[in-house]
This record gives structure tokens, sequence and C-alpha cells, in this order.
């Protein structure tokens, strides 16, 4: 207290000093620098200021509304129907769509999809799930009590990575992950300080896994961390590689032998597009691989509202299936997501109807099918359009976008160029994604942010735009890397 | 190891987990919940019992305890999800054009976009714009909001933040005891210190100066204090904080260079006469710059209490003062991460915060449900202390204002000494037998922390007023009941 009896001019409680140190390491590209800058342009030209274009295209996140796809009508439909259920009475609404949302209702305390739902979510929707994944799976049992519904994907692996790091030192938990990776992935491992372990997927071998490179990265980690989990994403992102049932094999034979708790993103499940191409779901593996294996790696399999089909990214819908967890931590698991009561309602009874879509017979099917079948018809054109023209320009090479919502081509960049983002401080790839974006207005997000092979570079672009706009924007990006490579040769 | 090279020892143990999470407790979806719940399932296969329901009583759910929603809420919402029904004249004028707003602001015009992380920019600045009109004029800027799943996602945000160094310089936060267990688990799990401050229940559970300055100063020799924790109205004591009382904290968290963050949640259920919600940020701004340029704060609302109570949907806001720029590109850095809060969320709470105006055409039918739902929170607020007052062994403070009652129960000997031999804590003892024996659900006071040899439980005052008397008639006979059998 001074002498005056005023107020002590001390410095800021909170500041980059006193703040939380791992919260400060954490990073996350698909939202990241670039983006601030993509959304100050947007800015820019509302304001009037001339551009050599005139928007902005945000081909850095897989948000496919946000890009022109339509929501099914269905889901909507019965969604209207939980949030204003005086439209039950309204006759525009189909048959199918009134049963799912009073069943739906039915379960909701008072009804309404406004109370908060039990913390692992809704019971009738987890069973709803349990049925979905035993169809998918060709029959292998699924226990609605080891489905938890979550705000997204992202939450539910959040919460798993969670509940794996322990330790300190050589003894930290560390965590395997594909190298590109989602930048979730890094940037939870950063806030919770575990140690990330890096295994590089094989881009000469269409981004396929190398149980060779597994080994190597386990037994390089073991000398400074302990090995607990491995993370996989198939489909993959961004790179987009369907992995095939051999390698799935072998991750689980690979993943029992080392003690690793496994977990598999497999938000893109119904986005495969290349022919040869199958989603395999690990679970179905695992259990196929027989009970010295099924009955004992723990998995944890990941799954969301947000791609597909469906798109519905801002429901924050999804769910996570955990097999083989031990009871104890299962009980901590659902102490754990008490505390922050429940997920999104709104998103649970979306979920729902993903699982459990109109069937044949019943009046929303023929239309249900229509679009469904018309969004991933049109991903899989763009995904080949995409990997074609991108490999048409000498300086890119693309590999094949066999599923999930990106191409993540390897761009040569001259030496000068180079040179020039390292004096800059920035990344090559991001040197040459803020040029692109100047130039073209186009949002991409440089490889950097994923994560990959020392002295390569690439950029994640999304194949959401509408056939046409993407064709301009493919055309456009070829112009510039031609440009842009002339320019620094 | 087993012959052919395989492990079958688990990875994931209860020794190998997060030794943290181990620590969290949240007593609201706790032991006595689960029971609940297992008797609800037991009743269902056609269990007897001496009830023929379980009443849960444990948790904030106006919705699940009957509450309707507000119409014109659910309007805008449901336009906002199937926009065909922009054409369908059943719905006014003033619920499309707040729904056309919104799903301009969403990108390809669908609530099935990501947002912006921080939230769909023109919903903080109706958010701002509220805040304006509710603290007076005080400008708010919405850069300073972040919308959030619920207000807990941005709380545990701003803890996040707030956790660092170690041992001796280790984060203290301090915090009202009683509490809403939300900050005991979170700083749990984030392994920050927890510095409690007793509420003091002989004077309506107000808070003294005097007890924050004991709080800190003991903790001082351990943790390093940065951050103190208010919830006004109080969760779960219910009491409406004096102006005086907000003015004093303030001065305190100055004094004493702590960040403060007001969870205001409950901010329009105010019941008592003579309380005000005073809101926070209105009294640091009208002590003059002195304080109101430097005291660091944030507040916290929700779309799941008020007179809205739509929990499920998960929306809430914070709002930052204060904050140094770099831990604010830090924060927004952060959130980015989740990508954003729940599309329909952040549509539900734009409507709360931009309602039916007077010449509008929605305006009367808002008005009467708002007035409606609020009038009978205020009237079972009042039964509820009533009631609980006229028995022997229950006292029970004004109810002033959220939406519990925290009542304090004499317990004889006999029963701490039964409790203790079971290892359960007395009042959970109380409330697990109130539960098996009338299928009552409430939550100890041991949940929330309360003084050392005092006990409690949590009842929410949600119930409609016929039930919630039968509730409280029911409470009652066990209490007498209880306390013969205990004497």
């Amino acid at each position: 207290m001074s002498e005056n009896g005023a107020v002590p001019r001390r410095g800021k409680v909170l500041t980059l000093d006193t703040m939380n140190a791992s919260v400060k390491k954490v990073e996350y590209a698909v939202r990241g620098p670039i983006v601030q800058r993509a959304v100050q342009i947007e800015k820019e030209l509302k304001e009037g200021v001339k551009k050599p274009f005139d928007e902005v295209i945000k081909a850095n996140i897989g948000d496919a509304h946000a890009m022109g796809q339509r929501p099914i009508t269905f889901f909507r439909q019965v969604l209207a129907l939980c949030t204003y259920p005086e439209l039950l009475d309204d006759n525009t609404f189909p048959e199918d769509t009134k049963n799912r949302a009073r069943r739906i209702l039915q379960a909701c305390g008072g009804n309404s999809i406004g109370a908060y739902s039990a913390s692992q979510g809704i019971e009738c929707i987890r069973q709803d799930v349990a049925r979905y994944i035993e169809r998918r799976d060709g029959g292998i049992p699924s226990d609605p009590d080891n489905i938890y519904l979550s705000t997204g994907a992202s939450d539910g692996i959040v919460t798993i990575l969670k509940l794996l790091v322990a330790g300190e030192g050589r003894t930290r938990t560390g965590v395997m992950i594909s190298i590109p990776q989602y930048p979730l992935y890094s940037a939870a491992l950063a806030e919770l300080g575990a140690v990330q372990i890096n295994y590089y997927l094989n881009e000469e071998k269409c981004w396929s896994l190398d149980i060779s490179e597994l080994k190597r990265a386990v037994e390089a980690a073991r000398q400074h961390c302990n090995p607990r989990v491995l993370c996989i994403i198939n489909p993959g992102n961004p790179t987009g590689q369907v992995q095939s049932r051999q390698c799935i094999e072998d991750v689980i034979r690979f993943a029992a032998k080392e003690g690793l708790f496994l977990m598999a993103d497999e938000v893109y499940q119904d986005n495969v597009y290349a022919e040869g191409c199958q989603f395999h779901s690990f679970k179905k593996v695992l259990f196929e691989m027989g009970p010295e294996y099924s009955s004992t790696v723990e998995l944890a399999s990941f799954h969301s509202t947000s791609k597909c089909y469906m798109g519905e990214c801002g429901f924050r819908g999804g769910y996570m299936e955990v097999i083989n967890m031990d009871p104890d931590v299962k009980a901590q698991l659902t102490k754990l997501v008490s505390v922050r009561l429940c997920p999104p309602v709104p998103g649970q009874a979306l979920m729902d109807l993903v699982v459990n879509p109109p069937q044949p017979g019943e009046p929303s099917y023929a239309t249900f099918i229509k679009e469904r079948t018309a969004t991933l018809r049109a991903l899989a054109e763009k995904a080949k359009m995409t990997e074609e023209i991108l490999n048409t320009v000498p300086g890119i090479s693309c590999n094949p976008v066999q599923g999930a919502m990106y191409s993540f081509p390897r761009i040569s960049l001259p030496e000068r160029a180079v040179q020039e983002a390292k004096a800059k401080g920035v990344a090559p790839d991001m040197f040459y994604c803020m040029k692109l974006l100047e130039e073209t207005g186009i949002c991409l997000v440089p490889g950097s942010g994923f994560g990959q092979k020392d002295g390569t570079f690439h950029f994640r672009m999304t194949i959401l735009p509408s056939a046409d706009k993407l064709k301009v924007l493919l055309n456009k990006v070829k112009e510039f890397h031609q440009r842009f490579t002339q320019q620094y040769s | 190891m087993t012959e052919n090279g395989y492990h079958h020892e688990r990875v994931l143990t209860v020794d190998t987990m997060n030794p943290r999470v181990k620590e969290v407790q949240y007593a609201v979806r706790g032991p006595i919940v689960l029971r609940a719940v297992q008797i609800e399932k037991e009743l269902k296969e056609g269990v007897k019992k001496p009830f023929t329901e379980v009443i849960k009583a444990n948790i904030g759910d106006c919705h699940a305890m009957g509450q309707r929603p507000v119409t014109f809420l659910r309007q805008v919402l449901a336009l906002c999800t199937y926009p065909e029904l922009l054409e369908d004249n059943k719905f006014p004028e003033d619920a499309k054009s707040r729904a056309r707003r919104i799903l301009q602001s969403c990108s390809g015009g669908s609530i099935g976009a990501y947002s912006a992380s921080q939230g769909i920019e023109v919903v903080r600045q109706d958010v701002a714009r509220y805040i304006e009109r509710r603290d007076g004029g005080i400008p708010c800027n919405p850069d300073n909001i972040y919308l959030s799943s619920g207000a807990s996602d941005a709380i545990v945000t701003m803890l996040k933040l707030l956790v660092s160094g170690e041992g001796p310089t280790r984060t203290g936060v301090m915090i009202t005891i009683p509490q809403y267990p939300l900050y005991s688990a979170t700083l749990a799990e984030l392994g920050a210190v927890q510095i409690n401050c007793y509420l003091n229940e002989e004077k309506c559970w107000s808070l003294d100066v005097n007890e924050l300055h004991r709080a800190l100063e003991a903790a001082r020799k351990h943790c390093t204090p940065r951050a103190l924790c208010i919830i006004n109205p109080g969760n779960p004591t219910g009491q409406v904080q004096s102006r005086e009382c907000i003015e004093d904290v303030i001065r305190f968290a100055a004094e004493e260079n702590l960040f403060l963050m007001a969870d205001e949640v409950y901010q329009d259920n105010v019941y008592a006469e003579g309380s005000k919600f005073h809101s926070f940020k209105k009294v640091l701004f009208e002590m003059g710059p002195e304080y109101s340029e430097k005291v660091e704060l944030a507040s916290f609302h929700s779309t799941s209490k008020c007179f809205m109570g739509e929990c499920g949907f998960r929306a809430g806001y914070v709002e930052v003062i204060n904050l140094d720029p770099e831990v604010k590109a830090q924060l927004t850095k952060l959130v980015s991460v989740r990508l954003c809060p729940p599309v329909p969320g952040q549509a539900l709470l734009d409507v709360v915060v931009n309602p039916p105006q007077p010449d509008e055409p929605s305006h009367a039918t808002f008005m009467e449900e708002r007035t409606t739902i609020l009038t009978r929170l205020a009237n079972k607020a009042k039964m509820t202390q009533e009631i609980l007052n006229q028995v022997p062994g229950i006292q029970c403070n004004p109810v002033q204002g959220a939406m519990y009652t925290f009542p304090r129960l004499n317990l004889s000997q006999r029963a701490i000494q039964e409790a203790k031999e079971k290892g359960q804590e007395p009042d959970m003892f109380y409330c697990m037998k109130l539960l098996e024996e009338t299928g009552i659900c409430l939550v100890p006071g041991s949940g929330f922390g309360q003084r050392e040899g005092t006990y409690h439980f949590r009842m929410t005052i949600l119930p409609p007023p016929e039930k919630l008397k039968i509730v409280l008639a029911k409470v009652k006979e066990f209490h007498q009941r209880f306390t013969e059998r205990y004497s």
C-alpha cells in the first residue's frame, strides 16, 4: 500500500511469465497465424481495399457446410422437431422424422433437449450407437456401456489422453502419433505435458504405415520416456490415406507386443474414394484376430458428426467406444466426464440420427440416400480432380486422395525461397502459403503445421469447395506455384 | 509376459493413470446420484420400494423438473435448424428476422458449419450490447467476449491459463466455501492449490473481507495465490452479495494482486426483497479508473440457468477485462484447438441477449413466460425456506437467489459415529438414507465444502410447487425419523 492509500501499481497478475507454461507450447495450425491473416484480409476486402482477388477461400479447414455442402434434410427435420415439438402437429414433416423426434424427446429429462443428459450421453442413443457399430462390424457385439458421447471427437480424444498422462522424466507418458498428424494431437500433448513420439508415414508408398518405422520410433522413445499410447488416424488427416487391412493387423499386433493403448481416430470412416480402398474398423479387425488380441488390446475408437456425409461440425457431436478398458479406470473416466455435465444434447440427438438413419420402406429413405450418395460422390470426384490437377504442376506431387477431405501435396521450393523464409524466421511452407494467400486469397495450411520429414515441404488443402470453384482454385494454385518457382529460381 | 511374448497386464490401470484425475470429485453427479440411477432401474424392474419415483433434486436442471422452454427461443432455433420453416407462417416475423440474421453470420448459411473459435462475431456483438444495457452503459468490447460450451468450459479455460509454478510458487486459487464443485474438481485436475475462504453462515452466507485476508495470508506460506473466485448469486448457498461486499472484494483483489473470476450464471435469479444483482464489472467501473483500469476480471454467464434453463445446449460466455494482450492472444489460440463452441448454443445465447422488444410480435408472450418462470422460482425459494425452517434440527438461510437451498442439519453424535464407521461423511450417510427411504436425491454438503463439524445438504427448488411441497414434507418427516432413530 502506498502512502496515500492508493492501490499499488504492480504489474498484471496474469502475464506471459506467470501463465501456464504448457499452454504457451500449444500450437494449432488449422486455425493458426495464416488463418488470422486470412480473416484480416476478409475485413480489408469488406472495407473496400483493392486486392488481386475478391474473396478469401478458406480451404484450410474441413468444414463442409462452410464450403456450400447442404445439410441432410432428414437430420434437420428431426432436430427441428426436437427443438420445437409443436411442429409434431405440422403435417409437412414426414412420419419417420416425427417418430425419431418423439423417441429422442422421451429420452430427455422433462422431454426437453434443454435438460442436461446423463454425463455419458443419453442411454437410448448410446444403445443406437452400439447397434450401428455392430452392423458396421459384421455383428461383433458392442456394449452401450462402453460408449461415451462427446462434444465432437476432439473432446473424447483429449479426455482419453488426459487419463493416460502420468509419470515424470523418464517415466513420463509417451504418445506415438503419425507424422503428418492432425494438430489436435500435438496441441493436446503439449498442453498435458506428455511426450510426443513421432512415427513417419511413408510418402513414397502413399503415406502407408511401416511397422519398422513404428519400432524405430518406440525404441528411440524408450530412452527418454514411457511410451504408453499409439494414435492412428484412419482414413488419414491430413494425408487422406486409407490403411490396408494388413496394416491395421500389423498395428494391432505391434500395440499388443509393445504394451500400447491404441487410439483409433476414425472420423472419416465414410469418406473412402479410391478404388481398391476400404475402411476397416480397428475394432472389427481386432476381434477378427481372435481372443489373444481382442481380449487384451486396450482400444478407444472415435467418431464424429463433423465429417463423412453429414458435415455437421457446428453441432459438436461425437462418441468414443472403449474396448478392454480396466473397470476401475472406466469408473474414473465416468467420473471425469461428469464434471462437465454432459455433451451438447442437440449434438447427441444428431448422432442418434446418423447411426439410426431412414430405413428402406420409410418415407424419408429415398431422399436421404439420394442426398448421402450425392455428397459422397461429389467428394470422391473432387478428391480425384484435386490429385489430377495438382500432379500436372511441375514441382508439386500429390499422393492419391484415397479418403478423408484433404490433399497434402509435396511442394518443391527453390533454395532461394527456403533461404528467404529462414531469414524471415518463418517455415518455408508457411512463407509459401502466406504469399499464396496474399496473391490469390486462397488460405491453406502449411505442412509444417502437421509435421513432415525434415527438408520436405507440403500444404494441406481441403477438397470441399464446389467442383467448379475447386477447379478455379486448383488452377490458381498451379499458376501461383509456377510464378513462385520462377520468382525464386 | 506370456510365452509367445505378449503383455497381458493392462497398459492403463489406476496405478498408471493420471494421478490428478484420481483426485477429482464432482458431488453433483457423484456416488449418491449413481445410487439414485440404480434405484430408478430397480423401480423399472418392479422392485418394491417405499416410493414410486426418484426425485432428482441434486442438479440445477429446470427442464428436467418440468419447466417449459421459452417459446421464442425455441422458435428461432427451429428456424435456424431447418430454414425451410422460414416459409411457414406459423412463425412470427421477429423470430424469422432473428433466425435470418444468425444464419447470415454462419458460414454457408448453416449452423452446421464451424464458427470462429471465439464465437460468431455478430453474437459476440449482441452479447456486448446486452452487457452494456445491463451495466448502465459501461462500454463492452465484443473482442473481450469469448463464447463457450456452457460457463464451465470458460471457467476451466481461465483457470488453465492461471496455473503455473511449482511448490511455493504454485498457483493458489481462492474459492468461497461452500462452493460449486466444478472449481474444486478443476483445481484438482490442474494441480493448482485450492484456498478455502469460508462464507459466514450466521450472516446469511455473506463474505467477510477479514476471512479473505486470513485465508490469503495462510496460503502465502505454501503457494502463490493468483486468483479469487466468487459465485454471485451463490451456488449452493443462494446468497446475493451486497454492493458493498462486491466493492470490498474488488478492493481486496486490487490490493492483493489477484485475478478476479466472477461466476454470475444466476444473475436473473434474485428473489429476496432488498437483494439485487450487482455485476462485478459494473461495480468495478463505478469505482473509478484506479480499479477499472487495473483489476483483471473474468465474468461468466450461461444459458443453463436464469429463466431459460437450457442446460442441454451448453452455451455460455466469458467477458475478460484488463487481460494482458499477450495472454489474450494465448487464450485465443487455446480455444482454437477445440474449434468452436456448439453453434446451436451460440444461436440460443444470441436470442437470450437479444430478446423480443416491446414493439415486436413475440414480446407479450415472451415477457409472460419469463415473468412466470422467475415468479414461480421466487415462490418456491420462499416456500422451501419456510418449510425447512419449521423442522427442528434444520436451519435454512433465506434463499435470496440462484436455485438451491443449503440448510444446516443437526446430526447426533450416534449418527456421526455410525457414518464414520461406514467410512462415510455424516451428511452423505444422511442423504443416502433419505434416498433409500424416500427416493429423494440431494447432494450432501460435504460435496461442496463446509466448516468442520457442520453438516448440510443441497436441494434444488426446481420441482413444480405441488411436488416441491411433498418433497419438503417428506424431508421433514425423514429428518424427524432420523433424529429419533439416532438420538
